[in-house]
């Protein structure tokens, strides 16, 4: 029993205010969503080497992602089983041990406590191997996407992933080489719950209305051809984009269907620094294969979305980080590619300063306006039924993926109720 | 005669060399600066000034007149710089990139700037030295930046680093690059012009 009726507050839909405004529910959603299910807590390539570690959060909780002595990679909660302080208060770096600066705890990047100062004062019986660091139940990584959960009776990651293995797979797989995350990232911190986020990643309902600034800068260069995006204020619906729920909580909107040909991918992208520059040398050097390699300076046109916290958009891999009911840090990490021509490295570059200055804020700023307008309680509900019980417009395939036009809310009709499920889970083995 | 490039719409000249040359005037930047007369000096802080109080009063036009045909407003993401080529910055606008970002809060459609920021900056610390040829400035200053938007102020600070270059209507910014003392942070909206 909770004091919360799920049935009442997650509905077919529509769901209530709440799940977005009650500190409360807030709390639960961090033991349990950012606990009991994987979360993506960082990529292989920003700890490429052994004792290469990086800190980051599972959740509220603080976190020290390590590549141990042994290579193993490991997640450390970043906390002193002595007295509670967190033992590594950098960002990233390369170390073989942690010691906790309060009262010289040492411990290994494995998470063994390696030694305490003046031992003589414990008891005899004392025993280090107690006092280990706590570590998450299980670390997977699936091709170089490291996630963790506290909840040893989780599937494998694998099985999590589900159907937006493939999706992950195509996304990774449009590359020979490998992909390098840059550490360096646009970092942005909004007033606003975390779930807006994960709403708006797979909504293509909003691009014509909350990004009309952006795709007006689109049409400023009077092109032909549709910029990046501007096809959203045509009729969307009946664009062969679209959306589908993936199960376990997995949401995907695709907008590859309007890129058909080769060459289409850079031909539509709003134009970068040095893109003619570039393209010059690039098209002299690369001939025949120049429009392959530009095609890679922009987009994939694959917004995956793995619940809770990993969106794969463009060419960057978008973490959110739940802070608060009403508060949320998203950050987006750029990517360039190992085996890539510099020059094509440089335009990404440029390409992924796009979005996050020009796109994002003006969702950022409706997120937070979201918050502030559900603070009302007379008004309960947020609707997702667009598309809902209209005939003809949903499909399910044999694997269960449901497909539907690119505005319909389908994506956030069923991801919710992959929330419902978690949030009321009964687990003894987690507290 | 080589035709002008309009760099409002194209973008033939940041090149691999042009990459080369901003880290190159970053070095100059950051070191000692040698003796510079007074007079030298109050022609680069009057530049200064005026763009402050051109962004303070959303004048983005007129303030982007004050930018060379082929500027560089640089934005870093990284603390000192860092590598452009391989990394991300929070803005590396050429200049057709800078009068997008203008054009887009100009339409009245970019709700991150609906309302606007009210802005006012404060520049201190201000040094120049001689560039490449008494044509050239370089300049750098402490600022501060104190912004308001929907109900709450904010400030932001750190260095600027300016190359100016006297052209024939006077002088014009090249490269402006704006190392916020917490570029490696997450921010609230950076839509405004730093």
């Amino acid at each position: 029993m909770t004091k919360w009726d799920w049935d009442y507050l997650i509905q077919d839909y529509r769901v209530h205010r709440s799940v977005y405004t009650d500190s409360d529910i807030f709390a639960l959603e961090m033991k349990k969503i950012y606990g009991d299910t994987w979360v993506y807590l960082a990529h292989e390539s920003e700890i490429p080497n052994v004792n290469d570690y990086k800190t980051t959060y599972l959740g509220l909780r603080p976190v020290i992602v390590t590549r141990d002595n042994d290579g193993a990679i490991r997640a450390l909660f970043n906390r002193c089983t002595h007295r509670g302080a967190t033992i590594c208060r950098m960002d990233k770096g390369n170390t073989r041990n942690f010691t906790c600066p309060y009262h010289g705890w040492n411990f290994a990047n494995d998470g063994r406590l390696a030694g305490v100062p003046w031992k003589q004062g414990y008891e005899t019986s004392f025993d280090k191997n107690e006092l280990n660091l706590k570590q998450l139940a299980k670390v997977e990584s699936y091709r170089g996407f490291i996630f963790g959960t506290i909840n040893e009776d989780a599937p494998s990651l694998q099985d999590h992933l589900g159907n937006a293995k493939e999706l992950l797979d195509e996304w990774i797989d449009r590359y020979d080489g490998e992909i390098v995350v840059r550490s360096n990232a646009h970092r942005m911190v909004l007033d606003g719950n975390w779930k807006f986020v994960f709403d708006n990643a797979a909504d293509g309902y909003h691009v014509s209305f909350s990004h009309r600034s952006l795709l007006a800068v689109g049409n400023r260069y009077n092109n032909e051809k549709d910029k990046d995006m501007t096809y959203f204020g045509k009729n969307p619906d009946s664009s062969p984009m679209y959306v589908q729920y993936l199960g376990n909580g997995h949401v995907f909107l695709d907008q590859r269907p309007m890129y058909d040909q080769v060459g289409d991918r850079w031909e539509q992208q709003r134009p970068q620094p040095g893109r003619e520059a570039y393209e010059k040398e690039i098209r002299e050097e690369y001939q025949s294969q120049a429009d392959h390699y530009l095609d890679l300076t922009a987009g994939a046109q694959m917004n995956l979305s793995i619940f809770p916290n990993l969106l794969i958009i463009g060419n960057q891999i978008q973490v959110i980080e739940p802070i608060a009911v009403d508060q949320t840090r998203l950050t987006w990490y750029a990517t360039t590619v190992d085996n890539l021509p510099d020059e094509i490295n440089t335009l990404r570059m440029r390409s992924q300063e796009d979005f996050p200055a020009f796109g994002e804020p003006d969702d950022v700023a409706n997120f937070a306006e979201c918050q502030r307008g559900l603070s009302i309680p007379e008004v309960e509900w947020v609707m997702f039924n667009r598309g809902y019980n209209v005939p003809d417009r949903q499909k399910v395939d044999e694997r269960g993926v449901i497909t539907a036009p690119v505005t319909d809310e389908t994506p956030m009709r069923n991801y919710f109720q992959e929330w419902k499920r978690l949030l009321t889970m009964e687990r003894s083995k987690v507290n | 005669m080589t035709e002008i490039e309009n760099t409002s719409f194209t973008s033939f000249y940041v090149t691999a060399q042009f990459y080369e040359n901003v880290l190159a005037d970053v070095k100059k930047l950051e070191s000692d600066f040698s003796f510079l007369p007074i007079e030298r000096k109050e022609e680069a802080e009057r530049i200064l000034f005026k763009e402050a109080r051109l962004l303070d009063e959303l004048r983005l036009e007129e303030w982007l007149s004050l930018y060379s045909r082929k500027c560089l407003y640089w934005v870093p993401a990284t603390p000192g710089g860092g590598d452009p080529r391989k990394e991300v910055s929070l803005a590396f606008d050429d200049r057709r990139r800078l009068e997008d970002r203008v054009y887009r809060i100009r339409t009245g459609y970019a709700y991150s700037q609906l309302p606007l920021s009210r802005t006012r900056r404060m520049i201190t610390n201000i040094e120049a030295a001689e560039g490449s040829s008494e044509q050239e400035l370089l300049v750098r200053s402490n600022f501060c930046i104190h912004e308001f938007r929907v109900g709450e102020l904010r400030s932001f600070a750190g260095w600027t680093g300016y190359k100016l270059q006297k052209e024939d209507e006077g002088w014009k910014i090249s490269l402006k690059m704006v190392n916020l003392i917490d570029a490696d942070q997450a921010h609230k909206n950076l839509t405004f012009m730093l």
